[in-house]
């Protein structure tokens, strides 16, 4: 099983979800959070003072998926979160052990 | 008269919300998330204070008997109201209500850092050695009023001015909040800013069209005036703010291309604060100009403080002493006499530049009289109590240091303000817990 971690643009998370669902992801794990890459947040101007923000909201998903799904879900969501645009995220795939449903002990492909 | 009794009533009410909630509401906006609730309090502490000593000798001091040539009124003379008629007491509580605002004002140039013990033995002295004397020198028959024939409405000199001297004056002595000028300060809460300028605009009706002196002769004379002046600084408290917001976000626009909230709350401040030495003695058109120049000035006068590395915090030097200021000259150009309750005209109506001189030589005497008696009480408190919290307590948080709350209690993901704010969330209960225990 693989692990899909997405950080997306916060407007582009209602395309990604709706392109998941209709692919067959039946479950994921959203958070709002904020951080920077290559485009180093964004400039403020309060009463002619200009501030750095370095910090800008981003939408982070996160996904365990089958070994054979996941590279077709790391494309469905770099298709649909693209604007072609600095700061459109990034999407990276890690190795999970082992996953159990808390409801039932199922473990791993049974329990995704 | 019943007409101007009953209006006065409302009208001491209304600038009573103009420090609370209004003043605190805008200027707690502003702060950031760790101090709002210390900003907010700075204001609510004003009214408390200053309210009491107003009674005792504020009054007395403001339209009391000339003492040293006019430069303020006997202290002693109707102390805590002997011999003040009852007819008299709302006259009282509407000019208390404006010691109060103009002492609160000051509190935005020294946000963040003041010990609130240091505020509470400042606000007294303060309005002993600066507000009352000033009030006297302009409205209470004293030395302004008596050699300079100035203009002032509603408080240019005696509020604005003064009021943003001292905090010049405070900022300068208190120095600036720890990271001033190289981490992100920006207003925490604009919301709340919003609706500070919209109630500050609302009470300001009270401010400028109650600040009206009868002076007719007979029943008659009183009626004709009373209706006609408070429509005339209704007016022209209205155009010169609508001018003034347009103004500022106008500036912004072009000079950093987004007209903001800020702005324009910024904006309607600094047009109500131009008009309100004005607003008697100009008609449409000097309300316009009035607006429109103390928008556009001081929306690029609040942009100085960087460049002298002054943290006057909320900008009470760029928009009350820049306004008032401007306010109170602009009276040297545009006062008529033929189309308002102008005392005498000004240069673009014939009257040469008698007034400009009057206005210029009242506003200068405001400055020196409040840059001076603020020094002193501000060095006196520096070198006995102190006035800043400790650094620890700066960098974590006001609120939590001299109070002992946290105004918010939200999670949000990354942000300074969160680390202070779980602390307090977690320690407060405790502590309360044992207390109820021993």
């Amino acid at each position: 099983m693989k692990l899909v971690t997405a950080v997306i643009k916060p407007h582009k998370w209602e395309d990604v979800r709706e392109a998941l669902e209709t692919f067959g992801v039946t479950g994921m794990t959203v958070s709002e959070v904020s951080g920077y890459g290559r485009q180093k947040g964004h400039t403020e101007v309060y009463r002619g003072a200009e501030y750095d923000i370095a910090l800008v909201p981003k939408i982070r998903i996160e996904i365990v998926v089958d070994d054979n799904d996941a590279e077709d879900v790391v494309g469905i969501i770099v298709k649909t979160a693209q604007t072609g645009r600095i700061g459109d995220g990034k999407v990276w795939v890690s190795p999970v052990e082992t996953v159990v449903r808390v409801r039932t002990g199922d473990r791993d492909a049974e329990a995704l | 008269m019943a007409g101007y009794y009953a209006w006065m009533l409302v009208a001491t009410a209304l600038v009573l919300m103009m420090t609370t909630p209004a003043l605190a509401l805008f200027y707690g906006g502003m702060s950031r998330s760790k101090s709002v609730l210390n900003m907010m309090m700075m204001s609510y502490v004003a009214l408390g204070v200053v309210g009491i000593v107003y009674v005792l000798w504020g009054w007395s001091m403001t339209f009391g008997e000339n003492e040293a040539g006019g430069l303020f009124g006997n202290p002693f003379e109707m102390f805590a109201l002997d011999g003040v008629g009852w007819d008299a007491y709302i006259g009282v509580v509407f000019q208390l209500t404006f010691a109060v605002i103009t002492a609160a004002l000051i509190s935005g140039a020294i946000a963040d850092r003041v010990k609130l013990s240091a505020w509470v033995v400042f606000l007294p002295l303060w309005v002993t050695l600066s507000y009352f004397p000033i009030a006297h020198m302009v409205w209470g028959g004293g030395f302004i009023a008596e050699h300079l024939a100035a203009q002032d409405y509603a408080g240019g000199t005696v509020v604005h001015i003064n009021a943003g001297v001292a905090g010049l004056v405070l900022a300068v002595l208190i120095g600036k909040r720890i990271g001033f000028g190289k981490e992100p300060m920006r207003p925490h809460n604009l919301t709340l800013t919003m609706i500070g300028a919209g109630l500050l605009w609302f009470g300001w009706y009270g401010f400028n069209v109650g600040s009206i002196v009868l002076a007719g002769d007979s029943e008659e004379a009183n009626t004709a005036q009373f209706m006609s002046e408070t429509g005339l600084t209704f007016l022209n408290t209205t155009i010169a703010t609508c001018a003034a917001m347009l103004g500022w976000l106008l500036v912004e626009r072009l000079m950093h291309g987004k007209a903001t909230t800020l702005g324009a709350a910024s904006g309607i401040v600094a047009g109500l604060v131009a008009i309100t030495p004005s607003c008697g003695a100009v008609n449409l058109l000097g309300a316009v100009a009035i607006g429109v120049i103390a928008g556009a000035v001081c929306a690029w006068a609040v942009g100085l403080k960087y460049r002298f590395g002054l943290d006057d915090s909320l900008d009470v030097v760029g928009v009350h002493l820049v306004g008032g200021l401007l306010g109170t000259l602009l009276i040297g150009f545009f006062a008529t006499t033929e189309h308002a309750a102008a005392t005498e005209n000004g240069l673009f109506y014939g009257g040469g530049l008698t007034s400009l001189g009057h206005q210029a030589g009242a506003a200068a005497i405001a400055i020196a009289w409040s840059a001076v008696m603020t020094l002193i009480i501000g060095l006196a408190i520096k070198y006995t109590l102190g006035w800043r919290v400790s650094a620890e307590a700066e960098v974590e948080g006001i609120d939590y240091d001299q109070h002992g709350e946290t105004a918010y209690d939200l999670h949000t993901s990354v942000s300074g303000a969160v680390s202070s704010g779980v602390v307090a969330a977690s320690t407060a209960p405790v502590a309360a817990t044992e207390g109820a225990n021993a």
